[in-house]
């Protein structure tokens, strides 16, 4: 197992796919000739060439729609954006034909298609280019929305989005791109979709979280269990369609205690539904009310200072935990 | 009728035959021009069926019908090989037929049932049949100008000789998707035709409200994105062969897209929802069309000068394709419709299949369902 970053992980992923299938390409603003505005392609122009790493105009809609043509015809095709937050300019591409073309032919046609790139705030970019759309894609029967916290989940959930048959969305996190961690060398190593992971084992409080919120939770978790004692366990749910929901229940009936934290907005956010799921399916094991943390509701802030308050940092989880242990601060 | 309109007739009677001298039409034998003229009656009687039974109250959402436009979609995909593709918007059904679809599978979806061709899932607007490389039948105007382009891409991406030809509207001319659509196709030289069926009307508003310097034609837009472009009389089935057939040849030896622009009319509204169409335009200009541009009619007059139909062979196929639309009506009829467990399949491919693929975590999060034994108690 090598140690490599985050973005390295990615890049493994694609050049692995690149070279196993011919049908994969990468379609993305500035993803060949330029490396990449985030650099997660460097190197995979001048390695595979113009037909396997295609640069696309600044035309969302256009590419998006292209990579959907051509996906129902067979090819797999891997879509960049550069923001998330662009997918808006092709949100008809993405939600009227990505995620109903099966449905609506009576399961004649198939969409393999990866829609991948950096989404989530904290890098001070105003309210435009911050969004998280994750709980938005999720809504959307037909489609699948995966969001990786680590290097290893994110070459090994990267693969296996290229391979599946249904459009995935892959929701980087900006932030994490520099991140180090060990990644299974194995060409065939997958994460599968729809697979929660327990990052850290405790059994006085279950944290559930996604993508970079992960990594508050566990910074949070470790801060608890020096100080405090208090041994928190918490679930990364890697997919949030397909969810894991076993997972999730299985840690909440262990530690009676549930604390969601996300980057999304709260209305409508994916800690509703898993609160939902767990006031279902774990009431009578709860010793709390499920808590929530998300980022605060309004457009990202961009004064730096500020936008870090929005988002769900490491100290308000450990607020959030001790007040759901009567813990005295 | 006056002087000018009569020249202008005669005008348009010698065009007709003009382009039956083309190369592409001059091929033809005389059992393959009635096939094509049969399939433009066949059109029009499953249209004609189709309102019958939506005025019955037989189907439910909107129906858009071809009827005036049948030239266009026979045309066309009568020149298609086997490396070419077909997409098209909303009016589809015309499109459908013509590529071999069965007037069954086509009305029993009207129908919403089973038996239709996306097993009811969805209605008049999304017919689909990849094994016949017919993609659709799209519902959002515009939206489907980018996945024709995609198609087009997947044979250049493959080495393939052919070509897509993608339908749209006049309405669609304004969306960016297509604008998009076409850079990218000039851009990186894709095979895609587009087809812009210039009805005149986007719903109801006409192409002088709604279109930017129409008078040149909608088409022309193809020269800001450094594209040929042609202008089609969409009544003339032998102009659309000829015309048509060079812009595929071209697209196929050379990979060039094109925009080619078809005049033609809708008899009907935009659909059953602006049933009362005459509130937009003249029972005139309906009339002038119907009586004198009618691709049907034309096409039929033609076939009479050339000898190759007559006054009995015109009845039956009349009769014939009247009773096969009346066939499709009972098959539809009869037909059942899809369960309701239905609701949850065709979703993703992955529970569709499920020990083929790693089908992990919870997919559709439904806490009951109108179908379990718990909800009917």
């Amino acid at each position: 197992m090598a140690v490599i970053t985050y973005r390295q992980a990615i890049k493994d992923a694609l050049a692995e796919e690149i070279m196993r299938d011919e049908n994969v390409f990468v379609m993305g603003e500035e993803v060949a000739q330029y490396n990449g505005a985030y650099k997660v392609t460097e190197g995979l122009w001048a390695r595979f060439g113009d037909k396997r790493l295609v640069d696309a105009p600044i035309s969302e809609a256009g590419f998006i729609g292209l990579g959907i043509g051509s996906a129902m015809m067979g090819l797999r095709p891997v879509i960049e954006m550069m923001f998330f937050s662009f997918v808006y300019v092709a949100w008809d591409q993405a939600v009227n034909n990505a995620s109903s073309l099966r449905y609506m032919s009576g399961g004649k046609i198939n969409v393999p298609l990866v829609i991948r790139g950096p989404a989530n705030g904290g890098t001070n970019v105003g309210a435009t280019h911050s969004h998280t759309p994750e709980n938005l894609v999720a809504n959307f029967p037909g489609l699948k929305v995966v969001c990786p916290a680590t290097p290893a989940d994110a070459k090994g959930l990267m693969k296996a989005a290229i391979r599946d048959n249904d459009p995935v969305f892959v929701m980087e996190s900006t932030v994490l791109y520099g991140m180090e961690g060990e990644v299974p060398d194995d060409e065939d190593f997958i994460v599968p979709l729809g697979k929660a992971d327990v990052k850290r084992e405790g059994k006085d409080l279950t944290i559930v979280a996604h993508g970079r919120s992960v990594l508050m939770a566990l910074e949070a978790a470790k801060e608890l269990s020096e100080k405090h004692k208090i041994e928190v366990e918490v679930v990364d749910l890697r997919s949030i369609r397909p969810l894991d929901e076993e997972t999730i229940i299985k840690s909440v009936k262990k530690t009676g205690r549930a604390l969601l934290v996300e980057e999304n907005k709260p209305y409508c956010g994916i800690g509703a539904q898993i609160s939902h799921l767990i006031q279902r399916r774990c009431f009578d094991y709860l010793d709390a009310p499920v808590h929530r943390i998300s980022a605060v509701d309004a457009p990202a802030f961009y004064s730096p200072p500020v936008e870090k308050v929005q988002l769900p940092e490491a100290p308000i989880i450990i607020r959030e935990a001790l007040d759901m242990l009567n813990v005295k601060r | 009728m006056s002087t000018e309109t009569k020249d202008q007739a005669a005008q348009a009677k010698q065009d007709l035959f003009a382009h039956a001298k083309a190369p592409i039409n001059q091929k033809l034998t005389a059992e393959q021009k009635i096939k094509l003229y049969t399939d433009m009656v066949r059109i029009r009687k499953f249209e004609q069926a189709a309102l019958q039974s939506y005025q019955k109250g037989k189907m439910g959402g909107f129906l858009h019908l071809y009827i005036g436009q049948e030239a266009t979609a026979i045309g066309t995909i009568s020149l298609t090989e086997e490396n070419d593709h077909i997409i098209t918007a909303y009016r589809d059904h015309g499109h459908a037929l013509a590529v071999g679809m069965t007037m069954n599978e086509c009305m029993a979806e009207l129908f919403g049932k089973f038996t239709g061709c996306s097993k009811g899932k969805g209605g008049s607007m999304h017919y689909f049949a990849p094994e016949k490389r017919y993609w659709g039948g799209h519902g959002i105007v515009g939206g489907q100008t980018p996945l024709g382009l995609g198609i087009a891409y997947a044979l250049k991406y493959r080495g393939l000789k052919g070509c897509c030809l993608c339908y749209l509207g006049d309405g669609a001319i304004n969306q960016g998707a297509f604008h998009e659509s076409l850079n990218l196709a000039s851009l990186w030289s894709i095979p895609v035709i587009y087809i812009i069926e210039n009805n005149r009307y986007s719903m109801g508003t006409s192409q002088a409200r709604s279109s930017a310097y129409p008078e040149a034609g909608l088409a022309s837009r193809a020269e800001g994105y450094n594209m040929e472009w042609d202008r089609i009389d969409g009544s003339n089935l032998y102009e659309i062969r000829a015309k048509v057939h060079v812009a595929m040849e071209r697209a196929r030896n050379e990979s060039r897209p094109m925009i080619l622009e078809i005049d033609t009319y809708r008899y009907y509204g935009h659909s059953i929802a602006d049933a009362n169409h005459k509130k937009y335009r003249t029972k005139e200009e309906i009339e002038d069309y119907q009586n004198n541009k009618d691709p049907i009619s034309v096409y039929q007059q033609i076939l009479v000068a050339e000898g190759v139909l007559d006054e009995d062979k015109i009845k039956d196929i009349d009769s014939a394709a009247k009773e096969e639309a009346k066939a499709s009506v009972d098959f539809a009829e009869n037909s059942p419709y899809p369960p309701a467990q239905e609701l949850l399949t065709d979703v993703y491919w992955t529970t569709d299949n499920p020990g083929q693929h790693s089908n992990q975590g919870r997919m559709f999060f439904n806490d009951r369902l109108p179908w379990d034994d718990e909800y009917q108690a």
